[in-house]
């Protein structure tokens, strides 16, 4: 956490360079915002593998799923508001009906699109993606974690949905230490809480675990990048070891990591559970960081979560 | 019922005579759709009939295809973007050698390969799931792009009705096959003026339709052909392989529910049920007219 942050949006447009020559079958498609998803570089270096479609986005997730079903592996990006709800249709009756290896890409993630306000601040993109059969959930952590994130992908055999921040944050992962699709991440172990993050809340998260340890309270801080598949083994196994599960992320709480991690327990670990997120409101304009804390999202709030669980649920 | 054998169908080199084999040949298959609607009790008569020639043109004339590879990459694909005509596209699959004639009494059954819409997870050489309107001509661009892409030379052929005209999204898609351009993308437009509820007059006027595709920079048939008549059809496809400014666009004037005078041309019959003595009915009319194509020399 020493590092100078990085926006996944920056590491997203320069993996997709990256990428390039080692996957001559990729593709990058882009509504009118790829300045923004910073896909614009690709375009300007590949203009026959770049498809700006202009601002309409369901054709573009369909156009992405006909290239799709002829060998190519499309990116398809765009604010991750629009992939998810004027590109639904789309992507659930040509994109996962059909199993198609496309990889959406949703920028501009949660509240990260902070100023435009609630209008373009992605809050349930989660839980439509994670509604669809055939899809997978990834929701990377940090600039490093997306990088491989979208590498993994590009090899999957069918559709994968890539949330990304626009802002930067913290990095917090080394190159080295590898992103596994479907795996939990374990980032502190301990035996009287468990705190389920992911997303942009995985450095708060981190901070708060140590403030806690502080105060006596191991935290068990498992990192949840893949939402669908859910690593459900590895949520049970820490759920009976402290009994107390604590869900964080930037989304609302209806549908997202929190209600993943509850559909994931109550068919084999219950435990005490409190999800911090977005608690079924709409949001506004503001400070990025100024904007999680108002809605709840923060190393104080997570802290206090923690606290309380603890405390209303003695051993 | 006899029905052209379909190998002669595809082996004629005349013209003529081919445009002959498959004016019977979809009248055959209408009468197999009928049949099959009326069987299971469930299905889509109107679209499915107003597309008989159509598809039967592309796959035994214009398409280049493999049914016992249906995967081959260098196919030319077809995206039945009007899905809801699937009962008429697995009767030409079938009878074009993808799968069993048989298969075709399981339409719509629990465990049946033929879905109610049309599902390429499923059945072969069905090139894109289909059914919520709107999506075909995105999906074919796609294709068609890919092509490109990747070097190849397969043609795209989208089948869009009214229905998918209505839609939003293929107006996107309009405008974004007029700014890529793509070689070999052909929009063939089942235009019967019928919808579910009603007339597209009542329910959402599509005219001038040539004028709006022409507008949206689309190279657009200079005539309206006859979606029925075989050799009209053929000679659209002969227009259209002239062509080299893309994409080309061929609007077709069909009848909803061609072929059954009391079904023709009425929503009633998009989609209802078929009875016993409607299909009886039904069938007498759809046979005659077989009959009569069967004496023209």
């Amino acid at each position: 956490m020493t590092r100078v942050p990085i926006a996944m949006r920056v590491a997203f447009g320069d993996a997709l360079l990256e990428l390039a020559p080692t996957i001559p079958e990729m593709v990058v498609l882009d509504a009118d915002v790829s300045s923004s998803t910073r896909t614009a570089e690709f375009g300007k270096r590949h203009p026959d593998r770049f498809f700006n479609v202009g601002v309409a986005e369901a054709n573009m997730v369909d156009i992405a799923a006909g290239m799709a079903t002829c060998g190519l592996r499309p990116v398809v990006s765009t604010f991750a508001l629009f992939i998810a709800l004027k590109g639904t249709d789309q992507v659930r009756n040509i994109v996962c009906y059909n199993n198609l290896p496309v990889v959406l890409a949703g920028n501009y993630a949660g509240l990260s699109d902070s100023y435009d306000g609630a209008s373009h601040q992605s809050i349930l993109d989660l839980s439509i993606m994670r509604a669809m059969p055939n899809m997978a959930v990834v929701v990377p952590a940090d600039a490093i974690e997306l990088r491989q994130a979208l590498a993994v992908a590009l090899h999957r055999n069918g559709p994968t949905y890539l949330r990304i921040c626009r802002n930067p944050t913290p990095v917090l992962f080394a190159e080295a230490a590898p992103f596994e699709f479907g795996k939990i991440r374990r980032l502190r172990d301990g035996g009287d809480l468990t705190i389920a993050v992911c997303g942009v809340p995985t450095s708060m998260a981190i901070e708060a675990a140590d403030r806690l340890a502080a105060r006596g309270i191991a935290v068990d801080l498992l990192e949840v990048s893949t939402l669908k598949p859910i690593d459900a083994a590895a949520l049970a196994a820490s759920s009976r070891k402290t009994g107390r599960v604590l869900t964080v992320e930037e989304h609302t709480t209806v549908g997202g990591l929190g209600s993943a991690v509850a559909e994931a327990l109550a068919q084999s670990a219950p435990a005490a559970l409190r999800m911090i997120g977005i608690q079924d409101t709409f949001t506004e304009s503001g400070d990025y960081s100024a904007l999680l804390r108002k809605y709840g999202i923060s190393t104080d709030h997570i802290e206090a979560g923690a606290m309380q669980l603890v405390e209303t649920n003695p051993r | 019922m006899k029905r052209p054998d379909c190998t002669v169908v595809l082996q004629e080199k005349d013209r003529s005579k081919k445009s002959r084999l498959i004016q019977r040949l979809a009248q055959a298959f209408r009468i197999d759709v009928l049949d099959t609607l009326h069987a299971r009790g469930t299905g889509h008569w109107g679209g499915a009939a107003s597309a008989a020639e159509l598809l039967v043109a592309l796959y035994f004339d214009a398409m280049n295809v493999r049914p016992a590879e249906p995967s081959w990459p260098d196919r030319d694909r077809l995206v039945l973007s009007k899905g809801h005509a699937s009962c008429m596209l697995y009767t030409v699959l079938a009878h074009r050698g993808y799968f069993p004639p048989e298969e075709l009494q399981t339409f719509r059954q629990l465990d049946s390969r033929l879905q109610g819409h049309p599902c390429m997870r499923k059945t072969p050489g069905v090139e894109m799931s289909t059914g919520s309107l709107g999506h075909g001509l995105s999906v074919g661009l796609g294709m068609a792009l890919a092509a490109r892409r990747l070097g190849k030379s397969w043609w795209t052929y989208v089948l869009m009705g009214d229905g998918d005209l209505n839609e939003g999204q293929t107006w996107e898609a309009v405008m974004a096959a007029a700014k890529f351009k793509p070689e070999r993308l052909v929009a063939l437009i089942d235009y019967n003026k019928v919808q579910l509820d009603g007339p597209s007059d009542q329910i959402m006027p599509m005219d001038p339709l040539p004028e709006k595709l022409r507008a949206f920079n689309w190279n657009v048939a200079p005539i309206v052909y006859d979606g029925h008549h075989a050799a009209a059809v053929l000679e659209s496809f002969d227009w259209v392989k002239r062509q080299r400014q893309w994409p080309v666009v061929v609007i077709y004037h069909t009848h909803k529910g061609r072929g059954v005078s009391f079904m023709e041309d009425n929503a009633q019959w998009h989609g209802a049920v078929i009875d016993d003595n409607t299909h009886a009915r039904a069938r007498q009319e759809l046979l005659a007219t077989l009959r009569q194509l069967e004496d023209q020399p």
